[in-house]
């Protein structure tokens, strides 16, 4: 099976042509001076990016309030998101590797549903169970509970609920591999539990830390389906994108996509590195 | 000793008892008394199977269910026959550092959010795109061709979108094949196709299973695909939900959709388990 048939080679080559086209589509005509995300060609320009309005009538991404607000709402639900799931995934973590108890299989099997969920249904369900929380509450206490209603908490909360799987599968993988002789060794020499979880146990837990924590920003800033249930007047980064591509955009959000590229890039490759740094 | 070991334990525990609670469990028993829940006057509601009758007798809804269904399905199908060949390739073809460059270029686009690709493919199917435009320039096509907004844009899209979740499990199965059994299986008289059915594809089945099973639910559970390529003819049922929910602000409808959803998509991965013999953790530890 060592020599590959032509027929085969040409296969994988068309692949990779139809798995990149549409994002070199995207990238390229960022560039194009025209007034619609579409051919012909009409030269090259930075105007999408950094124009003021003054050429096309719209200004481009980084001179406009829209996207700049979506950007500032998808990192206030992204910054969160990320801080949560590393300690609490560490914790969950620690539960999965560490702790006894009866009925731990049945905890582990759950942490797993949310992958299985769809994430329009995790959306719903948040949704309607906190609104009851929150008419229920109100009640009780006759005040407004505006977390609880649609907005950036509730999508943190239910980008959360399946991201924190993620990111404790990732560090329990890493605590696995955890060799428990050296913290014997430390404990032996004199160190207090919490001096050995400090400098032994979380500092080998480190690049899965990093790791986990730069997969949930990703995730975060990229989830749409659970996001669109749970926003309310503040959208984020892809609701946002997904109204301009219902109603017909400017180049500006090939603008704003290729920058996405590119930031997603840069957190791949360091995520790259740092499982690297892993194995 | 004994207290403070049961205090640490609850202390370990309290963050996965309160997000698989409050996060997961609580909100999904909401939603089953929701969809069973009818509207009998303002603000006052009763137990009922309004919603799921209104399911089945409201053409537009089940057709759109089954519609949903049928198509996740081919388009799992399409997704295991493109991939395989590309994984089949990565995992026993290509060395060294070109087999190190196919995985991460595979990689790649699937980092890019979802709506950046569908974006992609918008640009490139539609009237004004850049393949109708290229089409009339080289003399194929004397006007615009409109190649979005219908089933084969949806399912090309989903496809795409499927491809990696494919690639990665379908690679990791094959890799593990001896390369001697191979041999054998030549050495015996086999054919290349026989080899292919008889030693290589009953060695990637859990791959296989892993790869489907996850393509499936993600494509089921899609919505911006569909919407944005299929336009009004995409009629996908995560849309119906949408809708329910928050433009028609009937929760108790759009609750019993939900649950639909979930009981089709986790019918079909149990189906999936149980006619292939694997688990769900080794399934999802393949991904």
């Amino acid at each position: 099976m060592s020599k590959a048939p032509l027929v085969w080679k040409l296969y994988i080559a068309a692949f990779y042509i139809f798995l990149f086209a549409p994002l070199l589509v995207v990238a390229i005509f960022a560039f194009n001076a025209s007034a619609f995300p579409s051919p012909p060609w009409k030269g090259g320009t930075l105007e999408w990016f950094i124009g003021s309005g003054a050429v096309f009538g719209k200004p481009g991404v980084l001179m406009d309030p829209i996207w700049l607000t979506s950007i500032g709402n998808s990192l206030k639900v992204a910054v969160p998101v990320a801080v949560l799931a590393v300690l609490l995934g560490t914790i969950n973590a620690w539960v999965l590797e560490r702790a006894e108890f009866r009925g731990k299989t049945i905890v582990a099997m759950m942490m797993l549903w949310p992958l299985v969920i769809p994430g329009v249904i995790l959306g719903i369900s948040i949704l309607a169970f906190f609104s009851r929380v929150a008419n229920g509450l109100e009640e009780l206490l006759q005040t407004d509970l505006d977390p609880l209603r649609p907005g950036l908490p509730l999508v943190v909360l239910g980008q959360l609920s399946f991201i924190l799987t993620i990111a404790t599968l990732i560090i329990a993988a890493r605590l696995r591999k955890f060799d428990r002789s050296l913290e014997e060794a430390a404990l032996d020499l004199g160190a207090s539990r919490s001096r050995v979880l400090r400098t032994v146990t979380l500092p080998f837990l480190r690049p899965a830390l990093v790791g986990a924590g730069l997969v949930a920003l990703l995730m975060s800033f990229e989830n749409f389906n659970t996001t669109l249930m749970l926003v309310g007047s503040d959208p984020p980064l892809p609701i946002t994108m997904y109204g301009q591509m219902r109603e017909g955009a400017t180049p500006a959000i090939n603008a704003v996509s290729l920058l996405l590229m590119l930031g997603v890039g840069g957190i791949a490759s360091l995520f790259a590195l740092t499982s690297k740094a892993q194995s | 000793m004994m207290p403070a070991r049961k205090l640490a334990l609850f202390l370990l525990l309290a963050p996965a008892v309160l997000w698989l609670g409050l996060l997961i469990l609580l909100p999904h028993v909401e939603i089953l008394i929701l969809s069973f829940s009818e509207r009998v006057g303002p603000r006052v509601y009763a137990f009922g199977l309004g919603n799921y009758l209104e399911f089945f007798t409201e053409p537009l809804y089940w057709r759109t269910f089954a519609r949903t269904a049928v198509m996740s399905i081919l388009v799992t199908a399409l997704t295991l026959v493109l991939a395989f060949p590309i994984a089949l390739y990565i995992a026993r073809v290509a060395q060294g550092r070109l087999k190190a460059m196919l995985l991460l270029l595979c990689l790649l686009p699937f980092w890019v959010s979802e709506l950046v690709r569908t974006l992609g493919w918008m640009m490139l199917l539609r009237e004004t795109g850049l393949i109708s435009y290229l089409l009339q320039r080289v003399g194929l096509a004397s006007q615009p061709v409109e190649m979005l907004y219908n089933d084969g844009a949806v399912i090309l899209g989903l496809v795409y979108g499927g491809l990696l979740f494919m690639i990665v499990p379908l690679a990791n199965a094959l890799e593990s094949l001896e390369p001697s059994v191979v041999e054998a299986g030549y050495d015996l008289g086999g054919s290349r196709w026989t080899v292919l059915r008889r030693i290589v594809i009953p060695h990637a089945t859990p791959g296989i299973v892993a790869g489907s099973i996850i393509v499936f639910m993600l494509t089921v559970g899609n919505f911006a695909t569909p919407v944005l390529l299929g336009g009004k003819n995409g009629l996908w049922f995560t849309e119906q939900i949408y809708a329910q929910f928050i433009t028609r602000f009937n929760w108790p409808q759009g609750a019993a959709f939900g649950m639909l959803l979930l009981v089709l998509s986790s019918v079909i991965v149990w189906l999936g388990l149980r006619l292939s013999g694997q688990s769900l953790g080794t399934t999802l530890r393949q991904a």
